[in-house]
């Protein structure tokens, strides 16, 4: 796959190695010369220098035939308008823009942007999932379906505790599809299945009724 | 009307005295207050201290109800993401857009943002005085 990567910044240095490694012919493009320079020492001549915002750049880089475009830049503004630039312009089939600003996230969607990556939201969730009192964690978002896969843990002090999985007022759209206890097999979980304190359940739900899913299994 | 514009430098700080003269409600944005020096001494409208890609302080300055929003600072870029925060997520009816670099201004025309590129037109008028 031929992959342009702009911003050649820590996530673009490490990520075009990550690429490389993987037998894709990338480039990055990178304004500062030195760390061009330093780029291409490192990796061998795969960064061009120039304004990854710049037609003329990206035409020289050969934006045209790429499969993919990634903007890592540090600045939310910058990575928008290099990204529209390569599906507009070039017509890239795939645009991906890191954010810092979580809230951006929307916009870009609304722009024609295929991914966004928001660095921010997932240092926040790394974490979050390491303070013990956290109850629920975000694993992963299911795009274009308005779902996420989370995890939950069990407090002992839980009015969900001895409960089976019928009796708990569960949010309609969320699903328990596994429950990981201490010293057993994972088990998928069924109405009879009675809940322990500090069982891990796995939930599926869309963040509209993420309150209540917690609400229930926190109970209150 | 209700107007809204981005970067107090010197064409955002005097376009906001014109049309407050004219009698518009003016709001002004700049990440530096030092830059409201350039506002007339007589300006009535509001100027406020703030990032116009947030769209918290966008709507402190009353995007809201805004039937215009301008785009001025000195990057394209950040222009360009505000006028499209602008005319996508808030609805503004007139949006207007700064965009030096004339290549991007043209791509951001064709998708529907009224951009002017001001490298464009002064090398332009440049020309037709000198050729004249």
């Amino acid at each position: 796959m031929y992959i342009v990567v702009v911003g050649g910044g820590r996530v673009g240095y490490y990520l075009t190695k990550a690429l490389l490694d993987e037998g894709h012919e990338v480039v990055i493009v990178e304004k500062q010369a030195a760390i061009c320079d330093a780029i291409n020492d490192e990796l061998g001549g795969v960064c061009v220098r120039g304004d990854g915002c710049e037609t003329a750049v990206l035409a020289e880089v050969g934006t045209d035939r790429a499969d993919m475009f990634i903007a890592v830049s540090g600045e939310d503004e910058d990575n928008l308008v290099s990204c529209q630039l390569a599906k507009h312009k070039f017509k890239v089939p795939r645009t991906v823009a890191r954010i810092v600003n979580p809230k951006n996230e929307v916009l870009f969607k609304k722009l024609g942007i295929d991914v966004t990556v928001s660095s921010t939201d997932i240092i926040l969730e790394n974490i979050e999932a390491e303070v013990p009192t956290h109850l629920l964690t975000h694993l992963m978002t299911i795009r274009d379906r308005g779902l996420e896969i989370v995890e939950i843990k069990i407090p002992t002090n839980s009015s969900a505790v001895g409960k089976a999985i019928k009796e708990l007022k569960l949010p309609a759209g969320s699903v328990l599809p596994l429950i990981i206890r201490k010293g057993s097999r994972p088990v998928v979980p069924e109405a009879e299945t009675i809940l322990q304190a500090g069982d891990q359940i796995i939930a599926v739900t869309s963040p509209e009724s993420e309150e209540a899913l917690r609400t229930a299994l926190r109970g209150s | 009307m209700k107007i809204v514009i981005m970067g107090c430098g010197r064409a955002g700080g005097r376009l906001a005295g014109l049309l407050d003269a004219d009698g518009h409600q003016v709001a002004i944005l700049d990440t530096d207050s030092y830059s409201f020096r350039r506002l007339p001494s007589d300006f009535h409208g509001t100027a406020l201290v703030g990032n116009g890609l947030d769209e918290s302080v966008l709507k402190r300055a009353g995007i809201d109800e805004a039937g215009a929003f301008v785009a001025l600072t000195q990057g394209d870029n950040r222009n360009v993401m505000a006028a499209q925060i602008a005319k996508h997520i808030f609805n503004v009816p007139r949006v207007i857009c700064r965009i030096y670099d004339p290549l991007r201004q043209e791509l951001y025309s064709t998708l529907g943002i009224e951009t002017f590129s001001p490298t464009k037109i002064f090398a332009e008028m440049l020309r037709e005085k000198l050729e004249s």
